[in-house]
Formats: structure tokens, C-alpha cells, sequence
């Protein structure tokens, strides 16, 4: 600090920073990428480690016997889902308890605000069936939850049949120390919001649904189950949720942990662990992982149905069978083991899972990155703006040389607080428009356009944020006036501030996509003036816009997923994951949809003005 | 009436046998003669007495019910020199009894009390130094501490009510403790703080954990349940501990105030088994008769029903509650006389699944590894009741050996039929010596019930900064609403907002028709929460009251602050509609003239429920890195924030720098001369 306080050496350094400007912001920009790279290389992380205490070793029996009757259990399941073509929930009502539970059901409706074309489903309603194995002399004070989908078609039934098969075999055994609740969900996701809002008796997403009858207190762990076929080749773990969301890093381990203790493989993205990382293969499979982790995380919405569970402050995972073409199989009853493996550690928790962390990426499930790790990669491109910032306040500070007396300068600074205010509100007030009316004017659009009305909803938020870019002319309209050199500078020195800020608070709740965006939009932010070739400034920023963003992560994830498609399928995809994002907000509550809409399209909305400032 | 047997006679009586058996030799002769004619012969005696039992009803409060009387006529006919020696007549009394209820799911539920009456005034001048069944501990206790009235449980687990109906004495989860103190206490507080921590060595328990934060003085809730009219509630102490986990070192101690109830030696306890499984015979087949009555003589003090008391078997189950009650009770109907009540009770609800391994049955040795061979000497009264009211043609289970002694009673407004066993009659043992009940089940349903009056209660919302405790109270009942008492005493970290309480009922507002509220004082005392509310037929009434979590000073926390904090359980207490009462068709098996109104006693019964206690997180530093924390906040405090504001304050110069050493002599030398300064 005694450079700063020194003014001959704040004036060289401050010199020095805008004389360099441009060059540091390069080199930031690229040891920025080329830090989030190194991330995945294994030298540079940290291998996972069981930090609870009361989950330290995975010494626990594992005694589940009745895989094949938790198979048939299944398909009894599968058979009876068919005849009530829907949930069964009598005979799940009964299965239950018979298997000495005290079992509940949740009724629950929910009208979407325009319909899903993925899932098909409209006006949901749907019954949720819990059955709740009470832990002898314990208080009713702490609950486990292990839940299973029932999904229509053929999928999950083994899921129900290894849940109730469970069910029955812990209901026989005396060291439960905390209530086991065994869920069923109905409409996946609808249900679990349902019964989750029940269960805390809040409603944040304005569903209907009856009240619950039975609890067990603070719930301290959950894990949701997959499974959709007899015998497995690999387990896979999901842990991004809602709003990138991660349960506590001690949650995987466990599974790791308890994977490796019986045998089964296990995987996270669908990636097996490789051991080759000093080849270029190994390292770029490592990369692939995170990458996809990365993604996921950014898209904000749940992968599972545990991603709710995250809301509440109970740490959840989703654990997904996988059938694939190899040869070694395991089969119901080790998968049961496993589970019982990790619910008896988990019933040893003296408190909730707090030791580990509950930031980090992973690229293997053996070796994670911690915040302290992958922050400075996003912090080397956030200080780009904030030089950037600091040399437009140098140039505003310093008088410009045309004009020597005070007055000058007052009349000329004057004009700049309406035009910097003028397009904040315009440009909020677009990104507001694109919030609101997609779904105001859908039924609207459906009368006078032949399309349907999700494809409504997508197009008008396409066409909002399209006529967003005609701002640059409206906002000069309102002004009646040239803006001045002087004005583009203020007008930009707040942009360049907003975004810094709006991006630093995003990469702190959801690291992901705070480094996507700024990747995106901090050359572009960095770089404008109205100075440059119009049309190929305009052609980049509009490359670099959130929207386009979307586009390419869709072709990017498509491409990690080692499912490359066509442009016309990307394209349909990409109209399908935004309204899948719309939706997962007014479902769920999940963040993004509202903060690109209200935040960083404004944002991106001002940069766009600088570039065609008059 | 009753033969108060005490020691000595019985050890006459174990030795005049044992020379009989020594006499028989190997052959297996009965000891008790025909001379033990039993009511068991005499079906229209039970019945006789058991009508008589109905017509009682016991008090509103704690409901005591009276077993039928049928030792007298065994107990006169019983022809043993021992018994006919005249013994000084005591002024203490013992009776010890078990029921046993199977219950709709399978499960069942074994209650044990004990009770020792003593005619004596602990509040007289001069010391009560002579103790005989009454245990000193407690006494000294009540003396010392002007004890009216003490009540303490320990539980572990909750009972269930809408699987296993009503308790017969319900308890929360942990320790509960509520004392009357005489009125001429002083200082209450001070004598409840050492009450408090010398109850807390009785117990082994964590009692010395309860302070002015966990007290409370309930105005409405907790009446005395003995004789005395002083309802003043400053003299009344209310005290729980969720968090208390009862296990047997809680159990020993317990076990220790009973008359017959403690083991002396580890010796017997390494040979109590064998001392049950084989009896007497194995001492004398192998002729060590000296070893045997050494043997005998140590485990004579462990008799009667405190022989099933075994922790490993006690704590194997799904519910475990142990309990004290002292109070002063009167001696007979005109109460001239007071006397002091001990009763101790336990009760265990056994679970099925963990232990029936698909068998749907249950027996004393299955339940605690033993059986029964004999009364506690001491004991003018030992019994079993099995309640068989829901099995009346034994469709449900199956009891044997089958007694056709038969009680009634008035149990939580419901008139049940219990199956009797008098330990104190020989004949229940049978020929093998030992009483091993056995019920077995031949149903296999198990519906949910509906108690009348249920209670729940949760958090809701999410997130660390408030939240809102949501308590449901069902009325059951077709047509009746009735009232009910709830307390709520909840710690001063949850800063409740009782402006946002709301009672409703039926989408409607309850206003509670009276409401004690006793705002908290940080780290100082909890809230205190008292609402009489009118429960309308056949519904669920809500009651809500937001609350803020607070944050605590870092030496406040637990070693283990993320489990969270909790809130002990809500007490709801009241006048239940009685079942009996419901039933329209009562008129049929009764005199029509007893009939047209409503016997206040049998319309109405007390009910106290315990909803579960509430675990709630508190916003919580990590701890786990505070070396971290404090060094980065002291960094980011000294480094970052002292020099931006030195930078933002002070105004830079450019300063001369300073003159040599020369030049500040010429400028004295200057100054002298009055010339300004170079």
C-alpha cells in the first residue's frame, strides 16, 4: 500500500496500467482459460477424502440378501403400474405396509404455464406414496430419505422393487438411530416439489397439494434411485442441482467409498475413471468430465430428482444404474448392499454433512477442485473489466487537453448522467419484457400464429430479444440529442462496473455459469467503443451474446455427450432448452431464466448501445 | 386382609422346603398343597369382584384402578407356618403389577408399577431416620427440599399414538422433571437448582443441565395430583430435556429404589441364570446345600417382577420410559391421615419386526429372557393383567396358560377386560414353577387407529434466517369438541413473533379462550406459551407461530452445533370425551334407571399427549478452520480496509526534505538574532 500512498509511484503504476492496458487484458484473459484448463490435470487437484468423522471408515456389514426378490418385486410393480395405466399407489399403499411401515399418501396438482413438449404433460396431477420406517426409541427428530420416480412406460420399476425390497430389510434391523422415509414420486420432479413443499409446508412455486400427514423431523441426507434394468454394468452419481447446486463433497465420497469397498463400477457423468492421466487422452478425458460437470452446473436446473432436496439444506444425490454393452454385470443385490452400506454410515451422522466441501468440480470422482482452486480462473477474468474500468475513470479524471476552463467541462458532463440513465432503464426495461411476455402473449400468439404454445412462448422470447437489439436507435429517439465522447465513457465505466459486480455474485453461487458468461462477455465488454468497424464489432458481439452462448453450449454439451447432432436438430434443441429453462423456473424456482432476462441481457444491452452511440 | 409377607417368614419358608426336598430326594413333589384353593375354581367370585371394580371409577387426574381382590379368600386359606406367625402390622406397603397390552400392529406394550405406600410426615421437626421399603435416597430427598410433589421420567423414543393408542402414563422424549414444593420455600429457585443436581447423582442423569433457560412455571398445565388444594404455580418447577439419552446407567439406579428390585453381588448375576432355568433343583441334585442357600439368599433380593427388569432386553425394544411419581396421598377415605406415595413405573413397547423374526408371538422370556417363579416377598400385592378387551372369543391371540381370572376396569374412558395373574397364589405357577406367558397372535391385521385426541408437530420453511412451528391437534370424536390445555415452552434462541400466532380450525380463526404468555429473556429464560383452545368435532386445529433463529455467542454453541437445537415437545393436556360415553348402546348391559344422564366421572377422562420435540438448525460459524476465518477477517480488516481509508482521508504533499545538520545551527544562531529562518 505504500506504492499507492506514494503519489510519484501511483502515478507511474497507475501509467503504467493504462499505457498496458490492452496487453494485460489479453494475457489475463488467456491465463484465465488457460488456469480453467489446468484445472482437469490430475497433478494440480486433490484427491477425495472422507472428512466426517462418524462416516470414517466404510466397516459396516453389508448383509442385503434379497436382490432377485426385490427384482420381482419390480415387475410385480411394473405390472400392476400397467393396469392403472399411472401410479398404483393402492398396492403400493398395501406393499408397504406389509413391510411394517407407516405409510402416507400426497395429492398434488399443478396447471404448467404452457405445456412440455419433452414430457408431454399439461395439467398434472399425481399421488405421491411415502412409507416411513420409525427408528426404535428414537424421537422422530431426524429422517432419511430414499426415493425412487415412478416414471410411465417401462423405466425405474427395478428402482421400486429395490426400494421396497429394502424396505423390508431394514424394517428388521434394531440400529436405526434416525426414521427412514421410502418415497415414491409421482411426475418425477412435480412430485418431489410437491411433496418436498409439503413436507416443509411452503409453497414457493404456487402448487396445489394436500397437506402431509406423517414426518419425521429435519431430514439430514437423500438419496434418489434409478435403475431400469435387472443387472447393471455401472453405477452412475448425479450431484448437479437445482440452481447448480452441489451436495456436500462428503455425499460422493461415500459412494466412492462404498463403490470400491464391494466392487461395483462406478462413474460420474457417465465417465469411468481413467489412470492414464499423463497421456493427452487421459488428460482430455479428465477435461471432458469436468466440462460436462461444468455445463450441467451452469443450466441451473435439477438432473435428478434429489436436485430439490438442495433447497432445504439436505444433501441429496441421484445414483443411476447403467446398463451398457460390457461384459461384467452386478446385479440387484449388490446395488442393494451398496445402498445399505451408505444409509448405515449415514445413520451414524451425529450431525448433518458439514466437514467437506460443498464447492468444488470434479473430473474424476477420485480427485475434486476446491473453490480456492478454480476462483482465481474466473477472477483473472473478472479484473479484465475492472482494468478496463479503471482506465475509462483514469481518462474521465484527467481533463481533456480541447477545452481548459471549469465551465466546459460541466456543461459537457452534464448531458452524461441522462444518457447513462436513459438506456439503464431502456434496456431493463426490455430485458423485463423478455420476462414477462412470452408467457402473457402466448395465448395470443397461438390465435394468430399457426404454431403451438410452447413453440409460442420460445419464438416470442426469441423475438423480444431480437427487437432488444433496435435499442440503440430508440434509446437516440428519447435523447434527441448527439451523444457526446465523454458520455459513451460514463455509460460505459457503469457497464463495465455492473457486469463485474453481476458476474462476481454469479460466480459465487453458481461458478459455472459465472465463468461461461464472463468467457462470453468479457471480450466483448472489454473491447467496445463506438470507434471500431461497425459491422464486424457488431457481427462479434452479437456472437458473443447470452443468447448465442446458449447456442453453442447446446453444440458444445451435445459434443462432450459424444452425441454430435445436425444444426437443424441443435436447433430444435436449443428451442427445446429454452423453454425447458422457462419452465424449470416456474416450476422449481430455478434462478437462470430471471437473472439472463432481468440482468445480463440489460447488461449485454448496454454494451450493444456503446457500440452504435452517435 | 392381606398376609404382609416379609423376609423372615419366607426364609422359613425356602428352608422348610429345601428339607423337604432333601427328604424327597430327586423325586419332584409339589410344595403347594390343595390347601391353595384358588378363586380360579370359583369363576362366579371373579365375576363377582370384577363387576364390583367396574362400578369404581378412579379420579379424573391420575387414573388408579383397583385389581380385583382376589387373594383374600387364598390368603386366609393358605395353611404355611410361616404365614401364620403374627407380624408387627407396617406402615409401609408394597404392591408391584404388570400389564401387558398387545397392541393392533403386533407390537406390544408391557407397564410395569410399582407402588410403596408410606404412612409417615417427611415435614415434621424431627427426622425420619428409619427406612424400610421406602428407598432413603428419595426420602431424604423430600425432607431436605420441601418436596409436595416430584414427577420425573426418562424416555427413549415416542409413542406412537396413532399406531399404539394412549399410554397409561405418557412422558416426552428425554428427561422430564416438574416438582410442587411445600409453600414454605423461601427462595424456590435456589431449592430447585440443588433439587435439581442431587436428583440429577440419583438418576445418573444430565439433570444438572436444567437451568433458569429450560424452567418454566406453567399456570395451568401441571396441577398436583395428591391430596393438598395449593394451586399457586410459583411453587410449581417445569423442566425437559430432549436431548437426554436414557440408557441403563439411568436404569440401575431406578431399579435400585425398588424393595426387591437390586442385585448385590456380581456372584449372582453370574449365576442368575441358571438360578431361573433350573431352580432349586439343580442346587440339591447336586448336593451342595450351603451353596444353594447362599445362592438363594442373594437372589431373593431380586424377586418378583423385578426379575424381568434386564436392560439388554429392556432397551431391545421401541419405546423405553421409566418414571417416578411421589405425592402425598390419603390413608383412607375419611383422610385423616396422609401418607407418601412412591410409584415408580416402566414401560417398553416391544417391536415385532426387529424381534419376532415372522413369528407373530410373544412371551415373558421372549420379551425379557425370563420368567416368573415367584412374588417379591415384600409385595402384599403382585399381578399381571393382560388386556384381552379386544379379544374377547380369542379370535385375535391366543393366551396361555389361560386364567379365568378376570378384571374390569375404566382405562382412558374405555372399560377394559384384563386376564389376571395373582404371583402371590402358587397356582399360577403351575407344575413347572414358572410362569412364562405366551400370546399368540392368529390375525395378522394391523390398521392405523384413531385416537381421539392426536397431536403433531413440525418446522416449517427453509433456509437459517426464520421459520414457523406448525402444532396440529386432531379431535377424533364424531360430535364432541372438547378443550384442551397446550403449553409450549420453547428456548430463547428461537425468537418467536407472537404477533404472527394463529390458532385455526376447519379454515376457520380459533380464538383460544386463554392465552398465558411469557415473553424470553436472552440466556435468561425460555418463552412460555399456555392456550386453552376449544377442539370442534372431527377436526384438526393448527396452530402456527413464526420465529427467528438467533445467533449465538461462539462459546454458546454445542461441541456439535450442525445436529441443531432442540425444542422439547408441546404438552397438550385434557378432558377426553370417554369412549364409554360414545357408545349409545351402553344402556344394553345396564340397569336403565343408572342410565339417563351422564356420569360425569365416565363422560370425561384426562389425556395428556406429548407431541415429538423439534430439531432445529441454527445460522453456525465454520468451525471447523477458525484459524482461517480470523486470520483472513484481521487481514482483510488491518491490510485492505486501514490503507484505503489512509488513501481516501489524508492529502499528499510533497515534502522538503529535512535540512542538514548545519543549516539547523545557522537557523538557531538565526533565530537568536531575531532573523527569519533560512
Amino acid at each position: 500500500m505504500g506504492l499507492l500512498s506514494d503519489p510519484n509511484r501511483r502515478r507511474a503504476l497507475i501509467n503504467l496500467l493504462t499505457r498496458l492496458n490492452a496487453p494485460i487484458c489479453v494475457v489475463c484473459y488467456m491465463a484465465g482459460v488457460a488456469w480453467f484448463m489446468g484445472l482437469a490435470f490430475e497433478p494440480f487437484t486433490l484427491r477425495t477424502y472422507m472428512s466426517e468423522n462418524a462416516m470414517g471408515s466404510t466397516m459396516v456389514e453389508e448383509r442385503f440378501p434379497s436382490g432377485e426378490r426385490a427384482v420381482a418385486t419390480g415387475r410385480e410393480f411394473a405390472a400392476h403400474k400397467k393396469k392403472v395405466s399411472g401410479m398404483p399407489v393402492e398396492w403400493l399403499v398395501k406393499t408397504m405396509q406389509a413391510r411394517g411401515l407407516e405409510v402416507y399418501t400426497q395429492r398434488f396438482s399443478r396447471t404448467l404455464p404452457f405445456p412440455d413438449e419433452n414430457k408431454e404433460r399439461y395439467m398434472v396431477k399425481g399421488t405421491n406414496v411415502y412409507g416411513i420406517l420409525r427408528a426404535p426409541r428414537a424421537p422422530r427428530t431426524e429422517a432419511l430419505v430414499l426415493s425412487a420416480p415412478c416414471t410411465p412406460g417401462d423405466n425405474n420399476n427395478q428402482a421400486v422393487g429395490l426400494l421396497l425390497g429394502l424396505a423390508q430389510y431394514f424394517r428388521n434391523q434394531i440400529y436405526w438411530a434416525k426414521d427412514i422415509i421410502f418415497l415414491v414420486n409421482d411426475h418425477d420432479l412435480i412430485g418431489m416439489q410437491a411433496w418436498l413443499e409439503g413436507y416443509h409446508h411452503t409453497n414457493t412455486t404456487g402448487m396445489d397439494w394436500s397437506p402431509l400427514q406423517g414426518r419425521g423431523g429435519s431430514i439430514q441426507a437423500a438419496l434418489s434411485l434409478e435403475l431400469s434394468s435387472d443387472v447393471v454394468t455401472s453405477m452412475d452419481l448425479v450431484l448437479e442441482g437445482l440452481n447448480g447446486q452441489l451436495p456436500n463433497l462428503d455425499l460422493a465420497n461415500l459412494f466412492y467409498a462404498f463403490c470400491q469397498k464391494i466392487g461395483v463400477l462406478c462413474t460420474i457423468q457417465g465417465k469411468l475413471q481413467r489412470n492414464d492421466w499423463d497421456s493427452v487422452s487421459g488428460y482430455s478425458h479428465a477435461v471432458q468430465t469436468m466440462m460436462l460437470m461444468v455445463m450441467k452446473q451452469a443450466s441451473g436446473r435439477p438432473w435428478g430428482d434429489h436436485g430439490l432436496f438442495l433447497r432445504y439444506h439436505i444433501e441429496a444425490a441421484t445414483i443411476k444404474g447403467i446398463n451398457s454393452f460390457r461384459q461384467y454385470k452386478t446385479d440387484a443385490t449388490t446395488i442393494g448392499r451398496l445402498l445399505e452400506g451408505m444409509y448405515r454410515k449415514l445413520n451414524n451422522l451425529l450431525e448433518r454433512l458439514h466437514q467437506s466441501y460443498f464447492f468444488y468440480l470434479m473430473p474424476s470422482l477420485s480427485h475434486f477442485v476446491s473453490i480456492g482452486y478454480y476462483m482465481p480462473a474466473f477472477g483473472l477474468l473478472a479484473v479484465i473489466l475492472l482494468l478496463r474500468a479503471l482506465d475509462l475513470w483514469v481518462q474521465l479524471a484527467t481533463p481533456p487537453p480541447t477545452t481548459e476552463d471549469g465551465i466546459a467541462d460541466i456543461e459537457q458532463s452534464s448531458p452524461g448522467v441522462l444518457s447513462v440513465l436513459t438506456p439503464l432503464v431502456i434496456s431493463h426495461l426490455t430485458g423485463a419484457a423478455l420476462y414477462m411476455l412470452p408467457i402473457r402473449f402466448q395465448e395470443m400468439a397461438v390465435e394468430h400464429f399457426p404454431v403451438s404454445e410452447t413453440e409460442a412462448v420460445v419464438l416470442t422470447a426469441i423475438a423480444v430479444y431480437t427487437a432488444g437489439l433496435a435499442l440503440p436507435h430508440n434509446t437516440h429517439r428519447l435523447l434527441s440529442g448527439e451523444g457526446t465522447e465523454q458520455g459513451w465513457r460514463v455509460l460505459k465505466l457503469v457497464a463495465l462496473l455492473y457486469l463485474a459486480v453481476l458476474l462476481g455474485c454469479t460466480a459465487l453461487i453458481n461458478f459455472s455459469l459465472g465463468f461461461i458468461l464472463a468467457l462470453t462477455l468479457v471480450p466483448g465488454a472489454a473491447f467496445v467503443t463506438p470507434h471500431v468497424p461497425k459491422v464486424l464489432s457488431a457481427f462479434v458481439l452479437v456472437i458473443l451474446s447470452p443468447a448465442c452462448t446458449l447456442l453453442f453450449s447446446v453444440f458444445f454439451f451435445q459434443e462432450l455427450q459424444e452425441m454430435p447432432v445436425s444444426f437443424l436438430d441443435g436447433w430444435l434443441l436449443y428451442l427445446s432448452v429454452i423453454s425447458q429453462g422457462i419452465l424449470d423456473h416456474f416450476l422449481y424456482g430455478s434462478l437462470v431464466y430471471p437473472l439472463i432476462a432481468l440482468l445480463v441481457y440489460p447488461c449485454w444491452l448496454l454494451f450493444w448501445n456503446i457500440l452504435f452511440w452517435k | 386382609m392381606a398376609a404382609h409377607r416379609s423376609c423372615r417368614p419366607v426364609w422359613l419358608f425356602i428352608l422348610c422346603s429345601f428339607s423337604l426336598f432333601i427328604i424327597a430326594g430327586s423325586q419332584e413333589t409339589t410344595v403347594a398343597p390343595e390347601q391353595h384353593a384358588s378363586v380360579l375354581d370359583n369363576p362366579q367370585t371373579a365375576a363377582e369382584t370384577a363387576e364390583q371394580t367396574a362400578g369404581e371409577s378412579g379420579g379424573v387426574e391420575e387414573r388408579r384402578w383397583e385389581g380385583t381382590e382376589v387373594r383374600d379368600a387364598a390368603a386366609q386359606k393358605q395353611a404355611e407356618p410361616a404365614v401364620l406367625q403374627p407380624t408387627p402390622q407396617p406402615k409401609d406397603d408394597f404392591q408391584e403389577e404388570l400389564v401387558v397390552r398387545p397392541l393392533h400392529s403386533g407390537d406390544i406394550y408391557a407397564s410395569f408399577q410399582f407402588r410403596t405406600l408410606w404412612e409417615t410426615d417427611f415435614m415434621r421437626g424431627n427426622k425420619v431416620s428409619h427406612y424400610r421399603l421406602f428407598p432413603k435416597s428419595l426420602g431424604q430427598v423430600i425432607s431436605k427440599f420441601s418436596v409436595r410433589e416430584l414427577h420425573i421420567s426418562f424416555t427413549q423414543g415416542y409413542w406412537r399414538t396413532m399406531q399404539w393408542g394412549q399410554p397409561y402414563l405418557p412422558s416426552p422424549p428425554g428427561a422430564e422433571l416438574w416438582v410442587w414444593f411445600q409453600d414454605s420455600v423461601t427462595d424456590v429457585d435456589a431449592t430447585w437448582k440443588e433439587l435439581t443436581n442431587v436428583l440429577s447423582g440419583i438418576f445418573c442423569a444430565s439433570l444438572n443441565f436444567i437451568d433458569s433457560t429450560n424452567t418454566v412455571q406453567p399456570s395451568a398445565s401441571f396441577k398436583p395430583l395428591g391430596i393438598g388444594n395449593v394451586t399457586d404455580h410459583r411453587f410449581l418447577r417445569y423442566a425437559t430435556l430432549p436431548r437426554e439419552i436414557v440408557c441403563t446407567e439411568n436404569l440401575t439406579p431406578w431399579k435400585k429404589l425398588l424393595p426387591c428390585g437390586s442385585k448385590v453381588t456380581v456372584f449372582v448375576s453370574l449365576f442368575i441364570s441358571q438360578k431361573d432355568t433350573f431352580g432349586i433343583h439343580l442346587c440339591v441334585n447336586a448336593a451342595s446345600f450351603s451353596f444353594c442357600v447362599l445362592m438363594y439368599s442373594c437372589c431373593s433380593l431380586q424377586a418378583g417382577l423385578a426379575v424381568l427388569l434386564k436392560s439388554e432386553k429392556l432397551f431391545h425394544s421401541s419405546f423405553h420410559s421409566q418414571a417416578v411419581h411421589i405425592r402425598p396421598v390419603c390413608q383412607d377415605w375419611q383422610c385423616k391421615t396422609t401418607s407418601w406415595e412412591l410409584r415408580q413405573t416402566l414401560n417398553v413397547v416391544f417391536d415385532l419386526h426387529n424381534s419376532g423374526q415372522g413369528k407373530r408371538e410373544w412371551s415373558l422370556f421372549k420379551m425379557f429372557s425370563r420368567t416368573l417363579t415367584e412374588a417379591c416377598p415384600l409385595a402384599s400385592s403382585s399381578k399381571i393383567y393382560i388386556d384381552i378387551t379386544d379379544n374377547p372369543e380369542g379370535e385375535q391371540f391366543e393366551l396361555s396358560p389361560a386364567t379365568s381370572l378376570l378384571s374390569q376396569a375404566m382405562v382412558l374412558g374405555d372399560r377394559r377386560t384384563f386376564s389376571v395373574y395373582d404371583l402371590t397364589q402358587q397356582d399360577t405357577f403351575g407344575s413347572v414353577r414358572s410362569l412364562n406367558l405366551l400370546i399368540r397372535w392368529k390375525s395378522t391385521e394391523g390398521d392405523m387407529l384413531r385416537p381421539l385426541l392426536h397431536a403433531e408437530r413440525y418446522v416449517a420453511g427453509y433456509g437459517l434466517q426464520t421459520g414457523e412451528i406448525h402444532t396440529l391437534m386432531y379431535n377424533h370424536h364424531p360430535y364432541r369438541s372438547f378443550p384442551v390445555l397446550q403449553l409450549d415452552s420453547v428456548p430463547w434462541y428461537l425468537r418467536l413473533y407472537i404477533h404472527t400466532l394463529t390458532v385455526t380450525s376447519k379454515g376457520k380463526d380459533n380464538k383460544p379462550s386463554y392465552i398465558h404468555y411469557q415473553p424470553s429473556k436472552d440466556r435468561v429464560r425460555p418463552h412460555l406459551l399456555e392456550m386453552l383452545v376449544q377442539l370442534p368435532p372431527n377436526s384438526v386445529t393448527e396452530v402456527t407461530v413464526q420465529f427467528e433463529r438467533a445467533l449465538l455467542k461462539w462459546t454458546e454453541y454445542t461441541p456439535d452445533p450442525n445436529h441443531g437445537f432442540y425444542v422439547g415437545s408441546s404438552v397438550i393436556s385434557s378432558l377426553v370425551p370417554s369412549t364409554v360415553a360414545m357408545d349409545t348402546n351402553s344402556t344394553r348391559e345396564r340397569p336403565l334407571f343408572s342410565s339417563f344422564f351422564p356420569c360425569k366421572e365416565e363422560s370425561s377422562y384426562f389425556v395428556r399427549v406429548y407431541t415429538e420435540p423439534l430439531l432445529v438448525n441454527l445460522p453456525t460459524p465454520d468451525f471447523s478452520m477458525p484459524y482461517n476465518v480470523i486470520c483472513l477477517t484481521c487481514t482483510v480488516v488491518a491490510v485492505g480496509y486501514g490503507s484505503l481509508y489512509n488513501l481516501l482521508t489524508r492529502s499528499f504533499q510533497i515534502e522538503e526534505p529535512s535540512p542538514g545538520l548545519a543549516k539547523r545551527i545557522a537557523n538557531v544562531i538565526r533565530k537568536m538574532r531575531g532573523v527569519p529562518p533560512l
